[in-house]
C-alpha cells in the first residue's frame, strides 16, 4: 500500500521490513519519530535509554545476541555516543546494527551546526544518506545487508528536511533474517590492545572491500543530461537541485557518502564540462573530489551554514529566481516562549528576582534566557550546567557560591547530570543545583524517561527517585519546591544559596501540555482594581499583554495556573 | 505542474493537522505530494511553517521565495511575515486573528496595523476571514485549522466537497468529526 510517511516513519517501517527487533535510543529533534514509530510494532522491542551512549551499546549487546538492532539520536548525541561508535567499528557486528544520527542544518532545534558526517570517516564506518522517504525505508534495509556482509555498524545521517517531510512510501512485507549464533570470540569482541591492533587491519581492509562496493552500487546513481553542468549530490540537496534543474543537468546522486565511489565519480567527471558539489554544512564530498585532482565549483559559492533551499542553489549557480514582494515595515519577531501554564516559568521568575547567575542546559527551561525573564547565562550541551557551575564556584569562590544556580531538566540530569553531581559530591564546591522535574521530556514532545515510572509504551516502568539519588550521593541538603507557589521558591532559594554546603533543589510540577494534567479555568482581570502597573508582564507569559493601559488574559492559553495572581498588589488578576 | 501551498501560523495553533488533511487529501487525488513540517523548539509559541507541495513528480520538500500559489494563514502577522514566498498571482488565506507575539507582550514593539491592506497594496490577492469566530460557532475556538480548510477548498474547483469531507473523515478523531464537518462548511461558506 502507498502511504504519506514522515522521513522517520519510513525509516521506522524500514526497521520494521528489515526484521529489526531491538531498539534503543535517546530522543533528540530531529530524530526522535524513528523510535517513536518503531515502537508502534509490537514486533519490535522499543526503549528509551537515559542517553545515546547507553542506547548505542544497548543496540550493540543485542547484535551480538542475534538480533538485528537500531538505536537513533540527534547529530549532537552523536558525541556522547562517539566513544562505543569508534571502537565497535573495530569489533563489528554479529547480526546487523544501524545507527541513526539526525543533523539539523538550520539549527531549528540544536545547539550547534555540526555536520556528522566527518564520523563515518573518522570511526572508519560506512554512511548512507537517503533523500525522501521512500529512500529512507529502502536504505535500512540496504543497511542490514551491508552491515552484515561487511561486518559493521552503519550509520544511515538524516538531515532536518528528510527526517520530518512526508512522501509516498510503498510499504511491503517484513522479512526475518537467517538466525546467526552469537560465538564467544574473544579476538573479536575484547577491545584490549593485544586484540584491538589485529582487528586495526581489518577495519582498513573493511573500508577498502566497502568502497569496491559503492562503485557499482546502486545506491549511488548517474542520471545523465547536459553535459555542460555535472552536479555531485545527496540527501535533500538532490532535491533542490532536480527542482532548479529537472533533467537538464548531469546528476551523479549519491546514497552512500562513506566510503566514496572514487572511479565512478572520476568517470563522471570525465563526462562533464563543468563540476558542481552540492552538499549543505562541510565540503565532505567537495574535498574527497579536490584529492581525486579534480577541479569542482563548491564552497567556493555555495555556504558552509544553514539549510540550502531551491532559491539558493539557483541563485549561486546563476539560475533566475522567481519575482516575490515584501512588506516594506520591520515586523516583529515571533520567537518561542515558554507555554501558557509553563512550571518552568515561576522558578525562572525567582531566579531573575534575586538576580542570580544561572548556568543552563538543554531543553524547553532554555527558553528561560529570553526577554523578559533574561534568567540564564549559559547553555553549552546536556549535563553541562552541573559540570560547569562546580568549575565556575571553584574559580570564583564566594564571589559566586551565595548566588549561582545550575538549571537541568529531569530528562537531561538522567542523561548527563549524575556525573557531574558526583564531580560536586566529591570535590566538594559549595554548589546549588535546580533540577526542573516536569515528569516528561519536554522539548522533543513527551518522551517517557527513568524518573517518570513509564516506559516508551505508556507501561509502568522502574522509577528513580531523584531526592534518594542525590541524598545517597552525599548531598544532606535536598529540598522539594513547587514551582507554581512564589513564596516558596523565593524562600528556599535563598535559603540553599545561603547555606555552606552543596545543595540540590528539585522544582516538581508536570509539564502543562501533559493530556493527564488538569488545567483551571482562566483568570480574568477586574479592570477597576488594574492599574496598568505592568508587574505581571515580567513574567513573560504569552497569555497575558496589556490593552488601553489594563491587563488582558488571552482566555484560549491561559490554564490557570494562577502565578501571574501573586504578583499583583492589587487584586485585580482572579481566578475563575 | 506543481502546486504549492504554505501554511503558517503559531506554534500550538494546528497547523499539522491541516497538512495531514491535504496531504491525505491530495494523495487519495493520485498526487505525487510533499509535506514539510517543524517539530522541536519552534512548536513553543513560535512562528511555524508547513509546506505542502503536490503535482504529477514533486521534489524539494520545502517552497521558496515567490513560489506558493496559497498562503493559508492561521494568524495575520504571520501572513505578513511570509508574503514573499508568494507567486506573483498567488493568494493569501487568512484568519483575521491576531495573536500578540513577544516583542508586543512586553511594549518593545506594537502590532502593525492594517496588514491586509498593505498586502492588498502590493498587488497580493487576500481572502480574510475571522475563522475564531466561526470555530467558536461550530463548538471549538481549536477548529480554526478546518475552518481554513473550509475556506480554501472554494479555490479547488476540480476537487468535489464530498473528497474533502471524507478526508476530514480518515484523519479526525470519531468524537470530533461532527464539530469539524461543520467548521470546513463554515469555512467554505
Amino acid at each position: 500500500m502507498k502511504r504519506l510517511m514522515l522521513g522517520n516513519q519510513a525509516f521506522a517501517r524500514g526497521l520494521y521490513e528489515a526484521g529489526c527487533s531491538f531498539v534503543s535510543s535517546y530522543p533528540g529533534t530531529p530524530s526522535t519519530e524513528v523510535t517513536e514509530e518503531a515502537a508502534k510494532y509490537d514486533e519490535i522491542y522499543c526503549e528509551w535509554a537515559p542517553n545515546e551512549k547507553v542506547a548505542m551499546e544497548a543496540a550493540f549487546g543485542a547484535s551480538l545476541a542475534r538480533k538485528r538492532s537500531f538505536c537513533g539520536m540527534k547529530h549532537v548525541g552523536l558525541n556522547v555516543a562517539a566513544d562505543p561508535l569508534f571502537t565497535c567499528s573495530y569489533t563489528g557486528v554479529n547480526a546487523g546494527m544501524i545507527i541513526c544520527v539526525a543533523d539539523d542544518p538550520g539549527m531549528h532545534s540544536s545547539q550547534n551546526e555540526q555536520d556528522s558526517r566527518h564520523y563515518a570517516v573518522a570511526a572508519k564506518v560506512p554512511m548512507l544518506e537517503p533523500a525522501d522517504s521512500a529512500e529512507a525505508c529502502e536504505f535500512v534495509k540496504k543497511a542490514y545487508e551491508i552491515s552484515e556482509e561487511f561486518d559493521t555498524p552503519v550509520i544511515i545521517k538524516m538531515c532536518t528536511r528528510v527526517a520530518h517531510s512526508q512522501s509516498v512510501v510503498e510499504e511491503r512485507e517484513r522479512i526475518l533474517p537467517e538466525p546467526r549464533p552469537y560465538e564467544k570470540n574473544i579476538a573479536k569482541y575484547v577491545m584490549m590492545p593485544g586484540n584491538a591492533i589485529r582487528r586495526h587491519p581489518f577495519v582498513e581492509e573493511r573500508t577498502r572491500k566497502l568502497a569496491a562496493y559503492a562503485e557499482t552500487s546502486d545506491l549511488n546513481r548517474v542520471e545523465m543530461g547536459d553535459p555542460r553542468i555535472g552536479i555531485i549530490t545527496s540527501s535533500t540537496s538532490y532535491q533542490y537541485v532536480k527542482e532548479v534543474f529537472g533533467d537538464s543537468a548531469c546528476i551523479l546522486k549519491l546514497g552512500m557518502i562513506h566510503p566514496l565511489p572514487e572511479k565512478l565519480i572520476l568517470d563522471f567527471a570525465e563526462k562533464v564540462d563543468k563540476l558542481v558539489i552540492v552538499e549543505e554544512l562541510d565540503p565532505v564530498i567537495e574535498t574527497h573530489c579536490r584529492k581525486l585532482g579534480l577541479k569542482v565549483t563548491g564552497k567556493d559559492v555555495l555556504p558552509l551554514e544553514g539549510e540550502f533551499s531551491q532559491n539558493l542553489i539557483a541563485e549561486k549557480l546563476g539560475v533566475e529566481l522567481p519575482a516575490s514582494r515584501k512588506l516594506e515595515e520591520t515586523l516583529p519577531g515571533r520567537p518561542p516562549v515558554m507555554c501558557a501554564g509553563c512550571p518552568h516559568r515561576g522558578l525562572f521568575y525567582t531566579l531573575a528576582k534575586n538576580k542570580c547567575t544561572v548556568l543552563g542546559d538543554i531543553g524547553c527551561y532554555t527558553l528561560g534566557a529570553v526577554a523578559p525573564l533574561n534568567a540564564m547565562e549559559m547553555t553549552l550541551c546536556m549535563g553541562a550546567s552541573i559540570s560547569a557551575i562546580h568549575g565556575f564556584n571553584k574559580a570564583l569562590g564566594e564571589e559566586s557560591e551565595g548566588r549561582t544556580v545550575a538549571v537541568i531538566g529531569d530528562s537531561t540530569f538522567m542523561h548527563s547530570g549524575m556525573t557531574g553531581l558526583a564531580n560536586i559530591a566529591y570535590n566538594q564546591s559549595n554548589s546549588t543545583v535546580i533540577i526542573l522535574d516536569n515528569s516528561i521530556t519536554g522539548m522533543t514532545g513527551h518522551q517517557q524517561n527513568p524518573t517518570t515510572g513509564y516506559n516508551i509504551k505508556g507501561d509502568p516502568a522502574g522509577k528513580i527517585d531523584l531526592e534518594a539519588l542525590c541524598r545517597a550521593m552525599g548531598f544532606d541538603r535536598v529540598r522539594v519546591v513547587d514551582p507554581y507557589d512564589l513564596d516558596q521558591c523565593d524562600k528556599v532559594l535563598r535559603e540553599e544559596l545561603e547555606a555552606k554546603a552543596p545543595s540540590v533543589i528539585i522544582s516538581r510540577r508536570p509539564c502543562a501540555l501533559l493530556k493527564y494534567v488538569k488545567h483551571e479555568k482562566p483568570l480574568k482581570v477586574d479592570c477597576e482594581k488594574c492599574v496598568g502597573c505592568k508587574s505581571c508582564m515580567r513574567l513573560g507569559c504569552p497569555a497575558i499583554s496589556v490593552k488601553d493601559g489594563k491587563a488582558v488574559i488571552d482566555t484560549t492559553l491561559c490554564v490557570g495556573c494562577g502565578v501571574c495572581r501573586q504578583l499583583c498588589r492589587f487584586g485585580a488578576l482572579q481566578s475563575q | 505542474m506543481t502546486k504549492n501551498i504554505m501554511i503558517v501560523g503559531v506554534g500550538g495553533q494546528g497547523s499539522l493537522l491541516a497538512s495531514k488533511l491535504l496531504g491525505h487529501l491530495l494523495l487519495s487525488e493520485g498526487y505525487d505530494v510533499k509535506v514539510s513540517e517543524v517539530h522541536g523548539m519552534s512548536q513553543r509559541g513560535g512562528s511555524v511553517v508547513t509546506y505542502v507541495r503536490f503535482g504529477e513528480k514533486v521534489y524539494s520538500p520545502v517552497i521558496d521565495r515567490g513560489q506558493a500559489d496559497f498562503i493559508v494563514s492561521f494568524e495575520k502577522l504571520e501572513a505578513a511575515r511570509y508574503l514573499e514566498y508568494l507567486k506573483e498571482d498567488g493568494r493569501i488565506v487568512v484568519n483575521t486573528q491576531e495573536i500578540d507575539p513577544m516583542p508586543v507582550i512586553t511594549g518593545a514593539m506594537q502590532y502593525p496595523e492594517n496588514l491586509v491592506e498593505k498586502m492588498e497594496a502590493l498587488g497580493a490577492k487576500v481572502d480574510a476571514m475571522d475563522c475564531l469566530s466561526l470555530a467558536e460557532q461550530a463548538g471549538s475556538a481549536k477548529a480554526v485549522n478546518i475552518v481554513l480548510m473550509g475556506r480554501l477548498s472554494r479555490y479547488f474547483d476540480e476537487i468535489p466537497l464530498e473528497k474533502w469531507q471524507q478526508a476530514i473523515q480518515e484523519c479526525v478523531p470519531a468524537k470530533f468529526l461532527e464539530l469539524n464537518q461543520k467548521a470546513f462548511l463554515l469555512g467554505r461558506g
